[in-house]
């Protein structure tokens, strides 16, 4: 199976690189096929401008901290640190002095006799990364090497592994799916989803100016919103006109995206205040965080989190605002469920049956397809024909057609038979008052619902669009 | 008083198993090796044992055959134990099952199999005995060797390959400094597993018609002569024989905390 389809990603010497994403969406690959350890299918890989796709693990300067730090357990940690030094044939007393050095910055002087098994996780974590550092790697790479670590102790090597990064210069390229990890610690931040990139930016980028909705939902929280332009600069979304910074032409379908803690809150007591207040909701729930404040608050259209400083009480009637550079505004994606398939036969009266991928449709009208198409009467000999407005006649067969219909226009059903194509939810997203659904079928097409009902993540589900939805349009 | 059951006294039955049959079996056999036959304590029968070229000649023979076979069941089972854990399909477990499968076969019959299959080979099996010896020893034991191999390689993770790989170290040199040494203490169970028993197995010579000696059967025909004493000097033997292979073995799994696979511990 192909995880990683069609990636191209520049990285500069020195970065400090984190591949963020959900599990299974392909970093841990990406970072494997950089190491040597998995082959791509097709496409290249080129350090310094030489191709190194065909050289196995051991050919490349890359090296690799594992995620469960793959010390050897029959050797002390001298021997495992001097493990690559060993077999580059360096002299005994060149060894001794790197690994006595490699150990200083890991701040385990000393340790060198210890046996892997006496030490702890993150002791054995530090190992790993000397082990590899000590080889002078011209790039450095660590899947997911701080997830086995508490949380203390991650944060503790978060810092360290950026002082390292900063004294020995080199690449690193860093696996992870804590977000919080990717922004505190990198450079530069490749988001990713389903192997594709979402975004590639630094952190600041990413958290405040996502590309999409899937980078704004994984990013931190976000309160994502659908809505249109309704002047220049003016966005309507969760039932008010907002003054945003981003421009699009009027009537363009957008998504805002709007971080709680960019989102105001007051009391309603003064006339000032209920001037401000650009929405107004009751307060449904309001969490202490240890910090700040979570408060979810229920407009009659949307619900809203909210992140700051003020305690409020559920029940409690009050007033949001949010300033114009704080809404971000990302235009609606047209291209989605677009599926191709093609013309497959027609019959006077019975109306065209188009074969898709995933599924076929039936009793299509020729009109839907062919503007203006004529049909033969049914009792006449050509009743399979199809004329133009202009009585020329159409030629059907085997042309490509491609089928689009709306993500609201869609509903889920647990029933497999229910819709026209079966498939399991993979990700979602809630909107303002309802949920954005991904569905991949088995042949790995994306169908993408809004539904109001909260299905889970993996769930089997069929898609049910009412044929009248459907819109086609012919590919030359 | 109420009675209470504590999860100890399920150690009973093998507690009195234990100290009938193994315990106090060996304090008869010690008593027996180191005492002649007016009941005084003698060590004469040591040295006549040692004293013989012919019993010395049986010894030798014993661990000749048996250090033979188990470099031989070694040199097989170790390839096809890593090709077996490397297999990750479910085919593996089928293929283990096809090595493992003959020991659920009686031994007798088994072994009068092979004896069928040389005879049709070779004509007479008198012509070639410690050929035919070994044959014999190396088909019965092998899976004995297989399966802890098998259990050692397949418990190994992928990531010391890759970490190995990863380091510089080329196929050969993973092999040799990362896959082997930590397959020792499956190497070092299997070698006790077939070692031992291998010196003492004499139903195989009987079969495949070597009339020489092993230590098994020496200790057969002193027991059925009612030679008591001098078939319990060999059982001591073979007893420190075992205590030393048992201290090596240890010495050499020492240190893998998670690598127990040894039986003889």
């Amino acid at each position: 199976m192909t995880v990683i389809e069609d990636l191209s990603l520049e990285i500069k010497k020195g970065e400090f690189v984190t591949l963020l994403g959900p599990s299974g969406c392909g970093k841990t690959t990406i970072l494997r096929m950089i190491g040597g350890f998995e082959k791509p299918t097709s496409g290249e890989h080129l350090l310094d401008g030489k191709d190194i796709s065909a050289l196995p693990p051991n050919e490349r300067p890359i090296n690799t901290v594992f995620q469960k730090y793959a010390l050897f357990p029959h050797l002390n940690v001298y021997d495992n640190i001097a493990f690559g030094l060993k077999l580059k044939g360096m002299d005994k007393k060149t060894q001794d002095e790197k690994v006595k050095k490699v150990l200083e910055m890991v701040d385990l002087e000393g340790f060198e006799k210890r046996s892997i098994s006496t030490l702890s996780g993150g002791q054995q974590q530090r190992i790993a990364i000397a082990r590899a550092i000590v080889n002078e790697p011209e790039v450095l790479l660590l899947d997911e090497s701080l997830s086995a670590l508490d949380y203390k102790m991650r944060k503790e090597m978060q810092i360290e592994l950026k002082e390292m990064h900063r004294k020995l210069g080199i690449t690193f390229i860093f696996v992870t799916h804590d977000q919080e990890e990717a922004l505190t610690m990198s450079d530069k931040v490749v988001v990713m989803s389903d192997g594709d990139i979402q975004q590639v930016g630094t952190p600041e980028d990413i958290y405040n100016e996502p590309a999409n909705l899937f980078v704004a939902d994984f990013i931190g929280a976000s309160n994502i919103f659908k809505g249109k332009m309704v002047g220049e600069k003016q966005v309507e979304f969760g039932g008010a006109v907002f003054t945003c910074v981003d421009d699009y032409a009027v009537d363009t379908v957008i998504d805002a995206v709007v971080r709680p803690e960019d989102v105001e809150i007051m009391g309603l007591g003064s006339g000032q205040e209920k001037s401000k207040a650009q929405l107004e909701g009751e307060v449904i729930a309001c969490d202490f965080k240890g910090i700040f404040y979570v408060t979810a608050v229920k407009t009659d259209k949307a619900e809203i989190e909210v992140h700051n400083l003020k305690s409020f009480k559920s029940g409690d009637w009050v007033g949001l605002y949010i300033a114009p550079d704080s809404i971000h505004i990302i235009p609606y994606d047209t291209s989605i469920n677009h599926y191709e398939g093609v013309l497959e036969s027609y019959h006077a009266g019975l109306g065209f049956q188009i074969r898709f991928e995933d599924f076929t449709l039936d009793h299509v009208a020729p009109q839907r397809i062919f503007a203006g198409a004529v049909e033969t009467p049914e009792d006449t000999v050509d009743r399979d024909n199809l004329f133009d407005a202009d009585g020329q006649k159409i030629e059907w067969e085997g042309r490509k057609v491609v089928a689009s219909f709306k993500p609201e226009d869609a509903v889920l059903s647990d029933d497999a038979e229910a819709g026209f194509v079966a498939g399991e939810i993979f990700n979602f997203i809630f909107m303002d008052d309802y949920y954005r659904y991904r569905v991949r079928s088995e042949s790995e097409e994306d169908y993408i619902v809004n539904d109001a009902y909260l299905w889970n993540h993996g769930d089997h589900v069929s898609v049910n669009v009412p044929p009248k939805k459907f819109v086609f349009e012919v590919k030359d | 008083m109420k009675y209470a059951f504590s999860r100890k006294q399920l150690a009973i039955p093998y507690a009195v198993f234990l100290v009938l049959f193994v315990i106090l079996p060996l304090f008869v056999v010690l008593s027996y090796a180191f005492t002649n036959g007016d009941g005084q304590i003698s060590f004469r029968n040591f040295v006549a044992f040692f004293g013989s070229s012919k019993t010395v000649g049986t010894l030798l023979y014993s661990v000749v055959i048996a250090v033979i076979t188990t470099c031989l069941c070694l040199l097989i089972a170790y390839p096809t134990a890593y090709i077996l854990a490397k297999t990750k399909m479910k085919s593996g477990d089928a293929l283990l099952m096809l090595f493992v499968l003959p020991m659920w076969i009686n031994f007798t019959l088994r072994i009068t199999a092979l004896k069928e299959i040389l005879t049709l080979l070779e004509g007479n099996l008198a012509l070639h005995p410690f050929l035919n010896t070994i044959v014999g020893m190396v088909y019965d034991f092998l899976p004995f060797m297989i399966l802890p191999l098998y259990n050692a390689l397949a418990k190994l993770d992928d990531s010391y390959r890759e970490a190995a790989q990863d380091l510089g170290a080329s196929k050969r040199h993973v092999f040799l400094r990362v896959i082997l040494p930590l397959s020792v203490p499956g190497i070092v169970s299997g070698v006790t597993m077939v070692l031992l028993p291998s010196m003492t197995n004499y139903v195989v010579l009987d079969m495949v018609y070597n009339s020489t000696y092993i230590m098994g059967s020496l200790i057969g025909s002193y027991f059925s002569s009612y030679d008591w004493h001098n078939g319990s000097v060999i059982s001591i033997i073979l007893l420190v024989i075992i205590g030393i292979i048992t201290v090596i073995s240890n010495r050499f799994t020492e240190g893998e905390s998670d690598g127990k696979v040894s039986v003889l511990r």
